[in-house]
């Protein structure tokens, strides 16, 4: 008893002795320019360390330094960590599957990986035996004993889905294509329409072939796009269209498919497979980027209902000058429906016979494109970009019958320093293009050569955060031998409204004044167009 | 005839040999957003150039690729992003349209700090862009905790001391300088919001997660019902009971955002809106990354005292 009351003194002791210390140093603390004594109390004697408040302040700086350090340094451990259990899972997981399995050799093919991916994050009851194991699992070192890396582990860990989807909880859907995921992204784009017009035929006005095409419901696009990196050289990229028709059928049409050199030398780039000519603005890019719901009448007219396309090769060169200047050759295929002023049976000749066999025999029946762009900056906020292109193939009329197409393009973006969400913005876009057709002669027509041209100018006010409004001007010459608005000389204004909710939607207004003076007729049409996206889309050029 | 192409030979080999050497005088950095450029510029000084691609006014999310970008990506020897897809909008297309292997994805002269050492924060367990536009990979603003900008200070000069290893110790000294600065200055900013500390706050968009977990704010909700979606009348609509029942005082900003909504729910509820700039060289003031967060630290504190 009396060595408890002992103790328990001694105790009270010590707390009220460390109290009054504490105490003391705090009050000392709030005294300017005055020495602060440290008590530091050994078993024996005791030390009176003597230091300067500024010198005190120092100390106090530095140690909070460190502690900042320290917390940093556990964030940084801490994050490390669950990277290693999450490395320990994955590695388990293959464990043992490898021993379910008992297959000492697993071919790493893509079907595998497929497989995989899919058993993981479909394997809900394997799921908590993993957690379980990562709780359980002391160190990385003894894991690694006891585990003997198969043949193809070290392949299996480089891919980034092993180590991302042990995060997996039963809410999340089946996310087997994302960005930085996995090695291609995949997106789904849909774009339909709802049109009235005066015009009974809207497919004999409308030049394009993603335009609304009849009164009521038209689905103008349905587009399908992968692309990612091929290796540490190539960059690809393919676009699949579905469309179905005024009829009702469907068809399914291999609009690009192509790779994109990310490595030559002396700032050159190949693009190789069958892709959209580089040739003005418009043309190259795909119809859910344009402003409008249809396409301009110059392009249809120039290039046909799917624009000009074809399988070739291009070749362009970054100048290297300090404002932006590359040139583009491109050589494609002179022949079928996406070279419509060239060599194809189904394209315009003018009534003219076709004579030339649609093969390629030589170098001159291919189609050679070259196109010179540049930009500057003219102000922080304004940019302007002028092109230049020319398209030189031969046509179906003759031998030796030539078509050569010129193109000017001009583009010129305003955006605001305070843009949010992208917006306010003014684009101003115009393309003006004219075509030299050589016709030959047939059973009922001579020898002659036809001049064409026509142009469109664009504006696009995207005027508050989700709206834009565009207005757009069209006109085209009459074509020789023309029978149908397609051919006459028109000019049509196209004011529109667009919406977009996200940047993964939009629904569009567009009211369409045809002035077709070929047949002295106007038409009205309205569309109404709505375009959703799905998946990681690849961003879009300037 | 002879004489004359022997010396057109050696005029070209002059002009190369003077191009590169100018090329190669100073390391030209190309930084996607101007926070990474200001720390880029911390650590390089004298041996670098750098060029920031977003304007530091301007929402990061949405930057225009234009064609003047490519041209700098052509020549750089380094570009620096920030990654969690902050810049998957507008970085991809510029880096594949310049030609310059350095900068390539994997290769030394192409830096994504984001990679390895920060905590990030917000990363979400599901995919659903029903939720609006979620970063998949987690929130990128964590440039705005001072902590993250030494950790991606330190990435920055291993980099540079990759690409040119002459100037190591250079770089490191400057980190060295650099770092003791930022402590100190940290220090000071987190003495000066203890007071608010667990001030509850709102935001426009999930821009300051970051910055409230390292000041000890509390974010209670964001103006926009969903990232990347607009303020909806409903959402604000209960939005504004719930900043009264919990006594919200703040209502956090960027520069770039309407003021309209803002106003407005600070004149229902009386908090208080706070503009603030989110990257580097916006304000005259804030023409570094300590100074933009003096700048911050300023005007929060300023709003609460008064």
């Amino acid at each position: 008893m009396r060595r408890l009351n002992y103790t328990l003194s001694v105790c009270i002791l010590l707390v009220s002795h460390g109290y009054c210390a504490h105490s003391e140093a705090k009050s000392i603390d709030k005294k300017d320019y005055q020495l602060i004594n440290v008590a530091e109390e050994d078993d024996e004697n005791t030390k009176e360390i003597r230091i300067r408040k500024d010198e005190f302040d120092e100390i106090v700086g530095q140690l909070q330094g460190m502690k900042t350090l320290l917390e940093n340094m556990k964030q940084n451990f801490d994050s490390r960590l669950t990277e290693m259990q999450e490395k320990i899972a994955a590695l388990e997981k293959e464990k043992k599957q490898l021993q379910e399995n008992k297959i000492a050799t697993v071919k790493v093919d893509s079907n595998n990986l497929k497989a995989r991916t899919t058993n993981e994050t479909k394997g809900q009851n394997t799921i908590p035996t993993q957690t379980s194991a990562t709780t359980t699992s002391p160190s990385p070192t003894q894991t690694d004993t006891e585990f003997t890396p198969p043949p193809t582990s070290t392949a299996s860990t480089n891919q980034p889905s092993s180590t991302e989807s042990e995060k997996w909880s039963p809410t999340q859907p089946l996310a087997l294509w994302s960005a930085g995921k996995n090695y291609m992204n995949i997106s789904f784009d849909g774009l339909f329409a709802a049109a009235g017009s005066t015009a009974k035929d809207l497919d004999k006005i409308e030049t394009g072939g993603h335009d609304p095409n009849q009164r009521g419901f038209t689905v103008q696009n349905l587009e399908t796009v992968f692309d990612g990196a091929i290796d540490p050289y190539f960059k690809g990229q393919s676009v699949l269209v579905f469309q179905i028709d005024k009829n009702g059928a469907s068809s399914l049409e291999i609009e690009e498919a192509y790779l994109t050199t990310m490595s030559l030398p002396l700032n050159l780039q190949v693009k190789a497979g069958t892709f959209f000519t580089e040739f003005g603005r418009l043309n190259p890019t795909h119809p859910h980027t344009w402003d409008f719901a249809d396409q301009p009448l110059i392009n249809g007219r120039f290039f046909g209902p799917d624009g000009l396309r074809n399988p070739g090769v291009r070749l362009s060169w970054l100048a290297p000058t300090d404002n932006y200047t590359e040139l583009f050759l491109t050589a494609q295929n002179s022949q079928g429906n996406t070279a419509f002023s060239f060599r194809n049976n189904n394209s315009i000749r003018f009534g003219h016979a076709s004579s030339a066999d649609p093969g390629v025999r030589s170098m001159e029946d291919m189609l050679y494109v070259p196109r010179i762009a540049t930009s500057f900056d003219l102000t922080e906020e304004q940019t302007l970009l002028f092109g230049s292109s020319a398209a030189f193939g031969p046509n179906s009329t003759g031998t030796d019958k030539n078509t050569q197409i010129y193109g000017l393009d001009m583009f010129w973006k305003w955006k605001s320093r305070y843009a949010s969400g992208g917006f306010p913005f003014v684009t101003w876009q115009t393309e003006v293009m004219a075509r030299r057709f050589e016709a030959g002669s047939s059973s009922a027509l001579p020898d002659e050569t036809m001049n064409n041209w026509g142009a469109y100018s664009q504006i696009a006010w995207g005027f508050k955060t989700r709206w834009v409004a565009g207005f757009r001007g069209d006109f085209v010459d009459g074509e020789k031998h023309a029978t149908d608005p397609l051919g006459f000389e028109r000019w049509r204004l196209s004011p529109n409204l667009t919406f977009y909710p996200s940047e993964f939607s939009k629904i569009r207004l567009q009211y369409n004044y045809d002035d077709i003076l070929g047949n002295a007729s106007t038409e009205h049409s309205v569309f109404l167009q709505f375009e959703f996206l799905l998946g990681a889309h690849a961003a879009h050029k300037f | 005839m002879k004489m004359k192409i022997k010396s057109f030979v050696y005029l070209c080999f002059l002009f190369a040999i003077g191009w590169t050497s100018v090329a190669y005088a100073k390391l030209n950095i190309v930084a996607t957003t101007s926070e990474l450029g200001a720390l880029a510029k911390e650590i390089g000084r004298d041996n670098v150039e750098v060029i920031n691609i977003a304007k530091p006014t301007e929402d990061p999310h949405f930057v225009d690729a234009k064609p003047s970008f490519i041209v700098k990506l052509n020549k750089a020897d380094m570009l620096i992003e920030g990654g969690l897809q902050l810049e998957i909008g507008w970085l991809p297309p510029l880096v594949a349209s310049a030609r310059n292997q350095k900068i390539l994805p994997g290769n030394h002269g192409h830096l994504i700090v984001a990679s390895t050492g920060i905590q990030v924060l917000e990363v979400p367990t599901s995919l659903d862009r029903a939720m609006g536009d979620v970063h998949p990979f987690g929130n990128p603003h964590f440039m705005l905790d001072p902590l993250n900008g030494e950790i991606v200070a330190s990435h920055i000069c291993d980099r540079l001391c990759q690409i040119d290893l002459a100037n190591c110790d250079y770089y490191k000294e400057n980190l060295k300088i650099f770092t003791k600065r930022l402590d100190q200055k940290l220090s000071e900013w987190q003495k000066a919001m203890e007071p608010f500390r667990g001030t509850k706050v709102v935001t426009y968009h999930k821009t300051f997660p970051y910055f409230a977990e390292r000041f000890n704010l509390d974010v209670v909700g964001e103006l926009e019902p969903k990232p990347g979606i607009p303020p909806s009348p409903t959402h604000i609509n209960t939005l504004v009971p719930m900043m009264k029942n919990k006594g919200v005082k703040l209502i956090i900003i960027e520069e770039f955002r309407e003021r309209k909504i803002p106003e407005f729910v600070a004149a229902q509820t009386g908090a208080k809106v706070v503009i603030i700039p989110i990257m580097v060289g916006g304000l005259k003031e804030t023409n570094d990354y300590i100074a933009l967060f003096d700048y911050i630290v300023k005007q929060i504190i300023s709003a609460l005292k008064s």
